[in-house]
């Protein structure tokens, strides 16, 4: 309808949708006005934060004077419009669609990893099919499941062909691992020439899983292994758990996003049984003295400029493959986990005497580039393996929910020590720009010999994909930039390699809006539930009694009593690492 | 009246395709000499005056088409011809793009003097390399001889033509899979809204037009809307490229005036001549696969766009598929079918996942598997297929099978008791019974 | 199977075309008929990419969605016979069973000397000629179980004296 791009972009429209009318702003969705009166209608390849594909046809609907149903997804109001959601035909015509999808799915429910929390369950259960008319052309079941990558697992007898995930792929993360390939019943998403994901460029971020509306992509389920080590005498089994976690575990048990759910989160973990409840924050204010001291050192030696960050490991695989000549740049401490997983089977060992191989680390992330992470080879410079399983926010919940815990009834706990005291600073790691400030709160004091009078650095905070800021700093002024998403990563990274920036300090995470939006989050993540985390975030940090990494008294006195300062031959060999070029694909950079 | 007109065929057979000084003798690049003379808007109007109705299937004005692009203000304009002709059925693109490619580059070249545009781009499928290799000599030559590349025939006017190639997909036939295919994609269709002639070939106001309707323009410029107007019948101006396959006793390539009958057209002794083999008429396909099937009594219709879409038929891409009482409705709306499923681009749910169910159906029919249910289903299939597809291709795969299901009911019946009018399903069975 | 493309003759391939993404279909055929067994191997395929500047999962999206590209190695001959309805009704069954016959081979299936594979196609344009077979550029119409013996007889003769082309032959 040409029509509608005629229209005043500035002039509102009214319409009626079901009889009911309603006045939005020119450009709005079907979908979207309908929300605005009570219309829910049913979605499947839609995402919020992605751009409408138009392809399941789910969400036809009917508008008068027009011969063929719309996609309410895709098609903006016109003046006078009026849709019906909910006519005979339009219920007949999208159950047919449903029933067409459902007959190519192995409707084994009750054995997927996505009983309960299936977008096409949802569908059947609203839609309320008994039947599903069609037998299937094809085999369902038959196709072969991608499971021996690290972290990622592909059954694409399961896939319902959204397209959600190669969208996030090619052009959210612009790794592109993935793809739609064949045409017709052929059609699949899958790599290029059917291999393996292992043997893709694939970097683990997990975003695919995460928007997946089925049981097509999940991470590797390693809670049997973890079940394993606290089920057995001999292991001393300690948990670590990264920041994001703590506002958005409770969405797994009903909470709303945003809900701060640290100390029944402690006090869960303690129920099943671990040894040692840790916090990753700990070592996130470890990394904040090792990368702050670097930051320092490379400014005042003229060395390699921007200092990049480095604790996402998906971010860190990126740049192998696709920007190795810019590794010179990224920091070389190791991400938070890693610090964490080498200082408890060295510092800690040693303070208690237990022996190092008697210690099994767990460590509960956002993320699914984790697993990658701690299985890499470099990873164990305490002498063993630093991290042993690294589960999900999702197989946490799935753990407690086998082991009976009601988790909202328990009472707020606090981490063990001597690892389990941290700061403001470091609870805001999980979200974009919180290492950036983290950083600067630390920096600020350790070159100015000053106390920092505003701990609030607000101008690097907010899920925007690309942020840029200046900072003084005794007289200099220190240019940041902040990237989270891999696609705004890339934008920042070609500025950087052509020379047209001259930032000092940059902070990139894989993941859009940071480890808040992470692979391993609550399915059902949004952009708006993203805010919700971020704001908790920032209230933890508002709310703890010390903000800057470099006060924490546990960490005062590890460094005290084992690493002896920041970038001694200790903290080299146990907390810092190298890079390798992964450029072996021949695939081209953008 | 006539019954074929030579408008545009008339060089077939009878000049070297690709000599420059051979087509300008038979009148050729005389349309474009005279555009460049006239205002682009007088030339737009002469084309709307012409009811030139878009040639490749969808019929869309070409005036219209041409009066929305020049309304659009962005620049650079791109003049895209679309030669990837794989309605099976039709053959007449084929013929105009090796027989007479000059006067395919003389309507994109007036297109783009209306337009200002710099680049045009024809889209040949890849099943045509070897005619991508006479046109490229066409294009060498027009470029050599002036009427192509700078300073067109000493005007202002510069405009290159790039063959691009197909790869075997018809659904690149489609206008915005054609351009994702140019961009180096595969060929899914757009979403639309934007509309091609806003945002078309690399994101720019875009015209795309088919072999046919290019080769109509330097006759309408020549000849006046009017009088190419007057040739058809007052809602379809000129002549059409009609193709006649299946069991005709003449198949081939015809150029007929709007107006002719269908009768005219397969019976006439200067076209069909009849049914081949004595056999007599059963059915007809018209329009391509994606056309309605229609029946010994319409054959008077008038071939014009208004009346056989009131018939419920449709002139189409000009294909007419031409079935006698040897074919078996079932049997060949299952290959109909396999057409599609072969051709769908598989990302939309009804058509990747509707056209097979349909298959499934028909192939029950013919196995003397179905039940009564199965013809609501097909129906319920046809109408969702219809209305909620993604693009053209899901919408009309099943408009074959609706006509039928309304004027062969009784052979559904038939195979419904597992007995095939036309002996040609439940073989063995009919043997045994013997 | 002598392997027929090198490096460089691919790069020469995609210079000759133009590197461009809208030449990549033109590339990618050009690749396939100079392969020897009508197919574009990995290798190639990885090189355009960097050419063209195209991930590789998105070069073989491409590769997969049109009909006329093969990933799979074939036949030095493919014979492609039509099964659209134009042909169908001509009866393009019984020229596959001929084909078949003379060849030893079902659809897909491609002769054990390497030289022969016998596939499906879409419309080809001839429907006026049905039923139609095509052989890289050469469409042959109104099949007979004599013309279908003299055009295996004639890609034979091509093959045995290394002509470049069969046309002259029928």
């Amino acid at each position: 309808m040409s029509h509608m791009n005629d229209a005043d972009p500035n002039q509102p429209i009214t319409v009626t949708i079901d009889g009911i009318s309603v006045t939005v702003p020119a450009g709005t969705s079907i979908l979207e006005a309908a929300k605005k009166v009570g219309i829910s209608i049913p979605i499947l390849c839609h995402h919020p934060d992605l751009s409408v594909r138009a392809n399941c046809r789910i969400c036809i609907v009917e508008a008068k004077g027009q011969r063929k149903f719309k996609t309410a997804c895709s098609t903006e109001v016109w003046q006078g419009a009026e849709i019906t959601t909910n006519s005979k035909t339009i219920r007949e015509a999208r159950k047919t669609v449903l029933e067409l999808i459902l007959a190519e799915h192995p409707r084994e429910c009750l054995e997927c990893i996505r009983n309960g929390s299936c977008e096409l369950q949802k569908l059947a259960q609203d839609f309320g099919i008994k039947e599903v008319a069609f037998t299937p052309s094809r085999h369902v079941g038959e196709l072969p499941i991608d499971d021996i990558h690290l972290a990622i697992v592909r059954n694409p007898n399961k896939c319902v062909k959204c397209g959600r995930c190669v969208e996030v792929c090619q052009e959210v993360q612009t790794v592109r691992a993935i793809n739609t390939a064949h045409r017709s019943h052929r059609y699949e998403i899958s790599t290029a020439f059917e291999k393996n994901l292992e043997e893709t460029l694939c970097v683990s971020c997990g975003q695919c899983v995460a928007v997946c509306p089925v049981g097509a992509l999940y991470e590797q389920d390693e809670t049997a292994k973890v079940w394993a080590a606290l089920d057995n005498p001999d292991l001393h089994v300690v948990v670590q758990t990264a920041p994001a976690v703590r506002v958005a575990l409770g969405e797994e048990f009903g909470m709303e996003p945003g809900s701060i759910f640290t100390g029944k989160m402690v006090a869960a973990l303690r129920r099943l049984g671990f040894d040692k409840v840790f916090d990753t924050d700990f070592s996130a204010d470890v990394t904040i003295m090792e990368e702050g001291h670097e930051l320092l050192e490379r400014i005042q030696t003229e060395g390699t400029l921007p200092l990049i960050t480095s604790c996402c490991p998906g971010w860190i695989k990126f740049a192998e493959e696709m920007y190795p000549e810019l590794l010179p740049h990224l920091s070389t401490c190791k991400s938070p986990q890693q610090m964490f997983g080498a200082l408890v089977k060295t510092y800690y060992a040693q303070k208690t005497g237990i022996s190092p191989e008697k210690i099994f680390v767990v460590s509960i992330m956002p993320c699914t580039a984790k697993k990658y992470e701690c299985a890499r080879t470099e990873m164990n410079d305490s002498g063993y393996q630093d991290v042993d399983v690294v589960l999900t926010t999702r197989e946490l919940a799935k753990m407690l929910k086998q082991a009976n815990v009601s988790v909202r009834d328990l009472p707020e706990e606090t981490f063990d020590d001597p690892m389990g005291t941290s700061t403001g600073a470091a609870v805001i790691f999980g979200t974009s720009g919180g290492v950036m400030e983290a950083a600067l709160r630390t920096v600020y004091e350790v070159v100015t010999q000053k106390p920092l009078g505003n701990l609030d650095f607000t101008v690097v905070r907010g899920l925007t994909g690309i942020k840029e800021a200046e900072v003084e700093l005794n007289g200099q002024t220190i240019k940041v930039a902040i990237a989270n998403g891999l696609g705004n990563a890339r934008s920042l990274l070609e500025k950087i390699k052509e020379g047209q920036v001259d930032y000092q300090f940059v902070e990139i995470m894989a993941c859009p809006g940071g480890c808040i939006g992470g692979g391993g989050q609550p399915f059902g993540t949004t952009m708006a539930k993203k805010h919700e985390r971020m704001k908790a975030m920032y209230q933890v940090d508002k709310k703890l009694p010390i903000r800057q990494s470099h006060k924490n008294p546990s960490v005062v006195t590890l460094y005290k009593e084992f690493l002896e300062q920041p970038l001694s031959h200790k903290s080299h060999e146990l907390l810092h690492t190298g890079y390798a070029s992964r450029n072996i694909d021949k695939e081209v950079k953008q | 009246m006539v019954m074929t007109r030579q408008l545009i065929s008339s060089n077939w057979g009878n000049i070297q395709p690709e000599s420059v000084e051979e087509y300008a003798m038979a009148g050729g690049f005389a349309g474009l000499k005279k555009a460049l003379s006239m205002q682009p808007d007088e030339i737009i109007a002469e084309i709307k005056t012409a009811k030139l109705l878009g040639r490749g299937g969808a019929a869309y004005p070409a005036g219209a088409k041409w009066e929305q692009l020049r309304a659009i203000p962005h620049s650079p304009k791109y003049i895209v011809c679309n030669g990837d002709e794989g309605e099976p059925g039709t053959f007449k693109d084929k013929m105009l793009l090796s027989q007479d490619p000059l006067r395919v580059i003389e309507g994109m070249t007036i297109a783009a003097y209306v337009f200002g545009s710099q680049d045009g781009y024809i889209y040949i499928r890849g099943e045509y390399l070897g005619i991508q290799k006479v046109f490229q000599q066409a294009i060498d030559n027009a470029v050599k001889e002036g009427y192509l590349g700078s300073r067109i025939l000493g005007t202002d006017l510069t405009f290159n033509i790039h063959i691009t190639s197909g790869a075997g997909a018809y659904i690149c036939g489609e206008n915005s899979a054609l351009l994702n295919s140019i961009e180096g994609k595969p060929g899914y269709p757009r979403i639309k809204p934007p509309h091609l002639a806003e945002v078309g070939l690399f994101s720019m106001p875009t015209l795309v037009n088919n072999v046919e309707t290019f080769s109509a323009v330097p006759t309408i410029v020549m000849e006046g809307g009017e009088k190419y107007l007057s040739y058809g019948t007052p809602d379809s101006g000129g002549t059409k490229l009609i193709c006649l396959s299946g069991l005709s006793r003449r198949n081939g390539v015809y150029e007929i005036p709007f107006g002719v009958t269908l009768r005219d057209i397969i019976y006439g002794s200067e076209i069909g001549g009849g049914i081949a083999r004595g056999k007599k008429l059963k059915f007809f396909h018209i329009g391509g696969q994606s056309g309605p099937c229609g029946t010994p009594d319409q054959l008077d219709t008038p071939y014009c766009y208004k009346a056989l879409k009131s018939a419920g038929l449709s002139a189409g891409s000009g294909a007419i598929v031409v079935l006698d009482e040897s074919v078996c409705i079932i049997d060949y709306l299952k290959g109909v079918t396999e057409f599609f499923i072969h051709e769908s681009c598989g990302k939309c749910t009804p058509c990747r996942e509707g056209n097979q169910k349909v298959h499934d159906i028909l192939c029950k029919l013919s196995n003397g598997m179905a039940v009564e249910q199965d013809i609501a289903l097909l129906k319920r299939l046809s109408s969702m297929m219809t209305n909620a597809s993604f693009c053209g291709l899901g919408q009309s795969a099943t408009v074959a099978l609706d006509t039928c299901l309304k004027h062969f009911a009784e052979e559904f019946d038939a195979h419904l008791q597992q007995k095939c009018p036309a002996g040609v399903c439940f073989e063995e069975q009919e043997r045994v019974a013997i | 199977m002598k392997k027929q493309l090198t490096r460089d003759k691919v790069l020469k391939i995609i210079q000759a075309n133009g590197c461009s993404k809208e030449r990549l279909l033109s590339i990618l055929l050009e690749i396939q008929q100079a392969s020897g067994h009508n197919s574009v191997d990995e290798e190639w395929a990885q090189l355009v990419a960097e050419q063209v500047q195209m991930p590789i999962t998105q070069l073989y999206n491409v590769l997969t969605f049109y009909a006329m590209f093969s990933t799979k190695q074939r036949g030095k001959f493919v014979i492609e016979i039509c099964k659209s309805t134009p042909c169908h009704v001509t009866k393009s069954d019984e020229i596959v069973k001929m084909f078949g016959d003379e060849l030893g081979i079902g659809i897909s299936e491609t002769t054990p000397d390497n030289l022969f594979t016998l596939m499906h196609t879409g419309c080809v344009g001839a429907c006026d000629i049905g039923p139609v077979a095509k052989i890289g550029e050469q469409v042959y119409g109104n099949l007979t179980r004599k013309k279908v013996a003299d055009i295996v007889a004639s890609y034979r003769e091509v093959e045995q004296h290394g002509y470049d082309t069969a046309a002259n032959l029928l």
